[in-house]
């Protein structure tokens, strides 16, 4: 197997899934309470990459991030190099892509929390820092960890985009899926069958944690 | 006692029409109206849970809420307990948990002694370690009691947090509850729709109807001006 992209798929989904639950916080928050006129269309952006195919959200960030674009230089100036082909480009991407899936869940909690209970909050205390830090982020945990096993699951399955904004640069962007493609590329089926064994086992682990969650919390 | 309670708001919610303008001066108020009067829409605006469409509420010289400024104090710093029918314990915290949370302005030790009052004062102090979920009805009630009064409310609002309660119950309830506020001189404002709780209290009486205010004033003055119309309100069975 290929031990270079499985440590750098788990390194990807690790970062990504810490970047989005940091993410997801403050704007499930902001979809389940905010009251802005616009909110429906934020929500709608943020569900795009459920259905838009992974290669079209790679393309409009290879080009919106191409060096000669104000974003682009903007970012090889923080990086030192272009956001496409390297490592900080599949992070970029894959956070994007999987945003839904952190995203969607922990408003799904927030909206979930009983009115009268955040009500009695916001009577007993000035700050909303602290209401959320002590009574909603607890009420929120099982939907947390659902928006983080989905977030780690989804970029570890990760392709389109991974191929379109990465490519195939062994160490720095070859992830597991890649590395299957090339294997049955190279007519390697027993590599790839170790390789996909490995991401099957990972994702029904990962939705066994969740439902088994649930089945005991009663949901 | 002077006036401590100015409210003069409107509110539109659904079909109720909400257009209250009274001062309150008694240290305890009963709220009384038929359900759907909108008793807990007025708490809920004088509680700062809900914005009115217009008008002013003012508490002990502050203004709380005045829509045409647009000035708004968050209900975190109205210094405004509130207990509804329902209590809306935090569930996962225990009991000591639940009534120190809004206490973040003392220190631990204090903090500690504070909650252990309370805690007494509703003769709950054997419930500290337990979680919401393992408590009764009336457990539960006292310790909602003791977490709204903890932190020191200017203004205590009791929004039927004894509904289905037996008598002795309530009264063990509310025995401690009124010493409690007798001593440091803070108002209550209490909602029933039981003609019976209403008025065999020594407090004032507001009877709210459609929203509105019908009638103001000291128990008995009120019933004997609307005895008639407060029966029939109440229907053939009440007397």
């Amino acid at each position: 197997m290929d031990q270079q992209a499985i440590f750098l798929t788990f390194r990807l989904a690790t970062l990504t899934t810490l970047i989005l639950l940091a993410l997801s916080i403050p704007l499930g928050y902001w979809l389940a309470y905010g009251r802005a006129r616009w909110k429906a269309l934020v929500e709608a952006a943020v569900a795009l990459p459920l259905v838009l195919p992974p290669t079209v959200l790679g393309f409009y960030l290879l080009v919106w991030m191409a060096p000669r674009t104000a974003a682009g230089r903007a970012v090889s100036a923080v990086l030192g190099h272009p956001l496409a082909f390297s490592f900080a480009g599949l992070v970029a991407g894959s956070v994007l892509f999987s945003l839904p899936f952190a995203v969607q869940p922990v408003t799904a909690g927030f909206r979930s929390v009983d009115r009268e209970i955040l009500e009695a909050a916001e009577l007993l205390s000035p700050g909303r820092a602290r209401i959320l830090v002590w009574v909603l982020l607890p009420l929120v945990r099982p939907f947390l960890l659902t928006a983080a096993v989905l977030a780690f699951t989804h970029t570890v399955g990760e392709f389109g985009v991974v191929l379109m904004i990465g490519g195939n640069i062994p160490g720095v962007t070859r992830t597991l899926s890649i590395s299957i493609y090339d294997q049955v590329q190279d007519f390697a089926y027993a590599q790839a069958n170790h390789t996909a064994l490995l991401l099957l086992s990972l994702s029904f682990l990962a939705l066994l944690l969740i439902y088994g969650r649930r089945g005991r919390a009663g949901v | 006692m002077s006036d401590y309670l100015q409210v003069d708001v409107e509110h539109r919610l659904g079909d109720l029409s909400l257009r209250v303008s009274c001062a309150l001066s008694a240290p305890w108020t009963v709220l009384f109206g038929p359900s759907g009067a909108g008793k807990t829409s007025l708490l809920r605006v004088i509680g700062g849970l809900t914005k009115p469409d217009r008008g002013r509420v003012i508490l002990h010289g502050r203004t709380l809420v005045e829509m045409e400024s647009e000035a708004w104090v968050p209900p975190g710093q109205r210094a405004i307990g509130f207990v509804s029918q329902r209590p809306t314990l935090f569930p996962h915290m225990n009991v000591t948990a639940n009534v120190s949370f809004g206490l973040s302005g003392l220190d631990g030790p204090s903090r500690k002694e504070r909650v252990g009052q309370m805690l007494d004062l509703f003769q709950a102090g054997r419930l500290a370690k337990r979680m919401p979920g393992d408590l009764s009805g009336g457990e539960k009630q006292r310790v909602a009691l003791a977490r709204a009064l903890a932190p020191g409310p200017r203004l205590l609002l009791l929004d039927e947090p004894f509904t289905g309660m037996d008598a002795d119950l309530k009264v063990s309830i509310l025995q401690p509850l009124t010493v409690w506020l007798t001593e440091r001189d803070v108002p209550a404002i209490y909602v029933s729709h039981d003609v019976a709780e209403a008025f065999q209290t020594v407090a004032d009486v507001v009877v709210l109807d459609h929203g509105q205010v019908q009638a103001h004033g000291p128990a008995n003055v009120v019933l004997a001006s609307r005895r008639e119309q407060l029966l029939r309100q109440l229907g053939p069975g009440a007397g």
